[in-house]
């Protein structure tokens, strides 16, 4: 598929230098780090003025309450800034074995492999990059990473940054906005058709992956785009704390898709923030799938705000051994005859734990609404847990509300009717739970479809006979 | 010569109802056996024991395949070494594409170098489905998931051409079939391009019309009570089980 470039070509497509010189602030959080960060971006004073005022929410806010156990996530041990050319260069031969046998099995080109582990600092088809960059560009549509999107399209960030999830939103929304760094930064001017999905993962580089992205999206009326990030391999990292923060804002009459996969391997805390702003007519999709980390929180949410708005979250969760994800989605109905769809599905491995957390919630005038949500659970082990913790909120009465949940276990008929066909425990396994997350799947683009599909048959081996 | 041999089989439900109670039957390659008998009688038991459903515990007696001993040996391995079962009733698998699992399924038993390409695979399937006037529209669709209940049947014995066991053991697979879907089915059997010893479980002397059986068994209470040849089964469609009673 994708063809490594030559670096030399790569620079002149504004890609960092392996030789940037590192910097790193201490570990810890404090005033002067943020102030640290700021400076050493050079970035504009009221950007840095943000940063510390949602410093000082971050001081103030109490780690959630609910959701997974976050008591052993010790947040003043933490590095809050690492200029990224200085991760990339570690040495291929120190990346864990299982994580290259993983990359191996599952076929991932050699280019990309040491960048997924963080060795090199970038690989991907610049030459086809450049080339759709071109053509967005004739359009009008911006597509850069936000560090680079602060500086040269200051009025939009100032005008949207902040706006859809605001630091005070919660505790990692405001530390993200005190430290973010990387991310990206999408903007599809009106009745602009974007047809060929926004790959992060093309013009990945240092910068798009980081423990605290930061992502913009506006599809200004009657837009479309379809943005899509991460991978399904997993992607290595030491850091322990991801906390991103995602805002989207879908204007009159727009459509935006955005399409993750994220597995980070080792002990990282996912808490990623993710909110849509959905404005008359407009439709809203997040697509999102959790495979990796050793806890995820992160409930996609859509808030429709004009009449006739339509959302849906279709959220797919992985939790192996080890592992909580805990998942869901939102959905706020703030006008009448808004739409959402939530989906759930979750798979439970060994001792892993996959939680449903949603949210439902219409207004009082929010006439003719309608939501359907819809979680299903498999459990494969004896020791898999699955819960769900739905909430409604519903003052209106003119509206149509559905609830559908199930937890099934790998049927025992159903494993055998394979296995008599000649198919290995193991396969059978992977078999059936690549058919029970089959309708989430399906929407995915196909080279994450497929290497998903081969990681759940890799981690059955691992775990069945 | 290759065989199916069934010694002294009982077997009991994991929790402790004990439905075959001591069967015996040795099928040769190239043999026709037909097993009849009242409902509730073991057929179906016997049949999933004998691929080694985890539902059922052996308390005694073997079973071998090519002289080989099977009785502890996981579905799977038997698959491997060549049983194959047609199920009385097809579980549905939601999500699985029904192709994309048989290829799995058939390149399994190959070596790497001789397994089929997805599409050298698909124009198989198609080959063999038009011969049992399936809808090409098999290919699309989930693992006998919204299949009627013909489709399934007839699901099966596209399974069983494809897999090309040494011994199929044949659940009722004429059961509510109409006229012509049990003609295909029968013509796909007979028409087989490899040598098997089959196992037909039946309530019905139509299907033998098609099928010629060497051999008939009554399996009534566990036990087989009778074997014989053909006419057997003309006998049994006029009389019924009662004079096997007691
Ligand atoms: N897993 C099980 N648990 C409890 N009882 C069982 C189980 N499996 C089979 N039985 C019982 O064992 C007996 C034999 O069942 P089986 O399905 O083998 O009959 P059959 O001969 O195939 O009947 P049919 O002609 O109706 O298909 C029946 O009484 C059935 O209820
Ligand atoms: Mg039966």
């Amino acid at each position: 598929m994708k063809k490594p470039v030559n670096i030399k070509n790569a620079y002149e497509y504004g890609f960092h230098k392996p030789d940037e010189p590192s910097f790193k602030v201490p570990v810890g959080i404090n005033k002067k780090i943020v102030e640290m960060i700021s400076d050493y971006k050079q970035e504009p004073e009221w950007m840095k003025e943000k940063r510390l005022k949602a410093y000082d929410v971050f001081k103030q806010k109490p780690l959630p309450l609910w959701g997974a156990d976050l008591t052993k996530l010790n947040l003043n041990k933490l590095c809050y800034y690492n200029n990224p050319s200085q991760n990339k260069y570690k040495s291929w031969a120190k990346v864990p074995k299982n994580i290259k046998d993983t990359y191996d099995a599952i076929g991932v080109p050699e280019a990309e492999k040491r960048f997924l582990a963080g060795v090199g600092a970038q690989y991907d088809s610049e030459v086809v990059y450049h080339h759709l960059k071109e053509q967005w560009e004739s359009l009008g549509v911006i597509f850069t990473d936000t560090d680079t999107a602060i500086k040269e399209y200051p009025e939009i960030i100032k005008k949207y940054f902040g706006t859809i999830i605001p630091a005070t939103d919660n505790k990692f929304a405001a530390l993200n906005t005190a430290v973010w760094s990387g991310g990206s930064f999408v903007y599809v001017p009106k009745g602009v058709h974007v047809t060929i999905p926004l790959q992060a993962y093309f013009r990945i580089n240092a910068k798009a992956v980081g423990q605290f992205e930061r992502t913009l999206i506006i599809a200004e009326e009657g837009s479309y785009v379809h943005y899509v990030e991460g991978c399904s391999a997993p992607i290595y990292t030491t850091d322990s704390l991801h906390a991103a923060v995602v805002e989207v804002i879908v204007k009159p009459g727009a459509r935006v898709r955005y399409t993750t996969i994220q597995n980070w391997s080792g002990d990282v805390y996912n808490l990623v923030t993710k909110r849509m702003m959905i404005y008359e007519n407009g439709v809203g999709e997040w697509i999102d799938g959790n495979l990796g980390a050793k806890v995820t929180m992160k409930y996609p949410s859509l808030f429709l705000v004009g009449k006739g708005a339509r959302g849906e979250v279709l959220s797919l969760a992985y939790a192996a051994d080890g592992q909580h994800q805990d998942t869901g989605g939102k959905a706020i109905h703030l006008a009448p005859e808004t739409t959402s769809t939530i989906t759930s599905k979750s798979v439970s491995v060994g001792n892993g734990r996959a939680s449903y957390r949603g949210q439902v919630k219409i207004i009082k005038g929010a006439k003719k609404s309608k939501s359907f949500v819809r979680c299903d659970a498999l459990l494969i082990d004896k020791t898999s847990r699955s819960d769900t913790y739905p909430t409604n909120e519903v003052a209106e009465e003119d509206v149509n509300l559905g609830h559908e949940a199930s937890v099934s276990k790998v049927g025992e008929q159903q494993l055998f009717y394979l296995m008599s066909r000649g198919l290995s425990e193991a396969l059978a396994t992977s078999l059936i739970i690549n058919g029970f997350i089959e309708p989430i799947v399906r929407e995915l683009p196909l080279e994450y479809a497929v290497e998903l599909n081969r990681l759940i048959n890799l981690s059955m081996e691992g775990a069945v006979g | 010569m290759k065989s199916l041999e069934i010694k002294n089989l009982h077997a009991q439900t994991t929790d402790g109802k004990e439905i075959l109670k001591g069967v015996s039957l040795k099928i040769k390659q190239g043999e026709i056996h037909t097993i009849m008998g009242p409902n509730g009688g073991g057929k179906s038991t016997l049949a999933l024991v004998l691929m080694g459903h985890p539902g059922y515990v052996i308390t005694q007696g073997k079973i071998f395949l090519n002289g080989k001993d099977i009785t502890k040996l996981t579905p799977d391995k038997r698959a491997k070494l060549g049983l194959f079962l047609g199920f009385q009733y097809p579980v549905e698998v939601p999500g699985v594409n029904f192709a994309n699992f048989l290829r799995m399924a058939v390149n399994e038993e190959k070596q790497k170098k001789d397994q089929l390409s997805p599409i050298a695979f698909r124009n198989l399937l198609l080959e063999k489905a038009k011969k049992l006037s399936v809808s090409d529209e098999i290919v699309k669709r989930m693992l006998n998931e919204g299949f009627s209940g013909g489709e399934k049947k007839k699901a099966e014995i596209l399974q069983l051409a494809l897999l090309k066991p040494n011994f199929a053991i044949l659940d009722e697979p004429d059961s509510g079939l109409d006229v012509d879907a049990l003609k295909y089915i029968a013509k796909t059997i007979n028409a087989l391009d490899f040598p098997l010893g089959l196992l037909l479980i039946t309530h019905y002397q139509r299907i033998l019309k098609y099928i010629k059986p060497d051999f008939v068994h009554i399996l009534l209470k566990g036990k087989i009570v009778k074997s014989g040849k053909a006419i057997l089964a003309a006998q049994i469609e006029k009389d019924g089980y009662e004079n096997f009673n007691s």
